[in-house]
């Protein structure tokens, strides 16, 4: 309330004018064009997510061929669905199978395949995850609700250089009479991050 | 640089705090901070290197107590400031107060970034060794891989080093290897049946 008893907005935090100081000063040099920073927004929280991811993961299911291709070329068959770009243009495409589970990281940033994921969840940037998954991945991995067989082997992949990648859960069991967009229903986006399995 | 960002097996950092889904921004000026960054890169060119280095530089405890999206305007704003786009004067005017900024860059810039390579040195199946260095600069090769031992599983595409793109105009290309290392040849703790992959350049691997 303020001492006109008012309501008003609260102050802009600290980060908030540290922001609007970078942008107004750019701006000032012409370095913003018109509606570029609502654009880059509404297509990273409408069109680029891990529904993208989704759709490539129901294909594999059922399209034997399709999986074939996918785990063999992941940008090229990625790009069949029309994904790709930055963050994306190097995609590996590795599969769980009853043996083994697969888990991705970036230790020294956060990479991560934004074509086909979207942009990264705040857990995957943060150092808790980016410090444990390369040292205790069974014991984070069940901290994180997923727990796994002992006998499971466990592969992680920290995308350090220039692939990036996406993992291939396995279907899940009673899914037989499901259409691909059904399917394409049931991935959730940390089963292909590899801290869920379905 | 042995700096903050490289956090792989550093411990005490506690539980993962998850959740099945959030917001893609959870406040407005993540958006916009994010979008500034893509302006900035742009308009001073900076390589992937330069971008990443930009943050690495951060103070280790701002580093560490700030968001992705705080690291990406500190980025953003550090990469205008020593390109002359603004001043540090004119953002904390702006900003009516302080305005941190990443740290110096510390290491030489490459003058002679030597021959690209164009012939992997190494095949699937091959035994490597990470080289055990502590570069001034930026680096892509994470600390808790280097004296380690493991095996090529996959020989990747040719790209500019980033070692050498972070510090100037100069490039080298080098191929890229996928290696695979027994968790317990990393942490020495008995662990089975797991395994880290770590992404290389050729530059940073030598013959056991």
């Amino acid at each position: 309330m303020s001492e006109h008893g008012h309501h008003h907005p609260a102050p802009p935090s600290a980060i908030e004018r540290r922001v609007a100081a970078l942008e107004a000063l750019l701006t000032e040099r012409g370095l913003v064009p018109d509606g570029f920073i609502e654009d880059v927004t509404r297509r990273y929280e409408a069109e680029i997510g891990p529904m993208n991811g989704a759709r490539v993961v129901a294909r594999a299911w059922v399209d034997p061929d399709y999986k074939m291709r996918l785990l063999a070329n992941g940008t090229t068959s990625i790009a069949e669905l029309g994904f790709g770009g930055s963050e994306g243009s190097n995609m590996v495409v590795v599969e769980n199978t009853d043996a083994v589970h697969n888990v991705v990281v970036c230790t020294l940033c956060s990479c991560y395949p934004w074509p086909v994921l979207g942009l990264p969840p705040s857990w995957y940037k943060d150092p808790p995850y980016r410090a444990r998954m390369v040292r205790e991945p069974r014991k984070l991995l069940a901290e994180m609700g997923c727990e796994l067989p002992a006998e499971m082997e466990i592969q992680v992949w920290d995308s350090s250089a220039e692939v990036r990648y996406l993992v291939l859960p396995q279907r899940p069991g009673e899914t037989d009479g499901m259409t691909e967009a059904e399917l394409a229903g049931l991935v959730t986006r940390d089963s292909m991050i590899g801290v869920a399995r379905l | 640089m042995d700096r903050i960002h490289d956090l792989g097996g550093m411990q005490g950092f506690g539980t993962v705090v998850s959740s099945p889904t959030e917001p893609v921004f959870h406040e407005r000026w993540e958006a916009v901070a994010r979008a500034l960054l893509m302006l900035v890169a742009d308009a001073v060119q900076a390589s992937g290197g330069e971008f990443r280095h930009s943050i690495e530089r951060m103070d280790p405890g701002h580093y560490l107590t700030s968001s992705y999206y705080e690291h990406w305007l500190t980025a953003a704003a550090t990469l205008a400031v020593e390109h002359g786009l603004v001043t540090t004067a004119e953002l904390e005017e702006a900003a009516g107060g302080p305005f941190p900024l990443s740290g110096p860059v510390t290491a030489e810039p490459v003058l002679d970034a030597g021959p690209d390579l164009s012939e992997p040195r190494f095949a699937v199946g091959d035994l490597v060794r990470v080289r055990e260095w502590h570069p001034s600069g930026h680096t892509r090769c994470p600390r808790y891989v280097r004296g380690r031992t493991g095996i090529v599983t996959r020989v990747d595409g040719i790209y500019s080093v980033p070692d050498i793109e972070a510090h100037g105009p100069a490039r080298r290309s080098e191929p890229t290897y996928s290696v695979r290392f027994d968790a317990h040849e990393l942490w020495r703790d008995g662990q089975q049946d797991v395994f880290v992959h770590v992404d290389l350049w050729d530059s940073y691997l030598e013959r056991p």
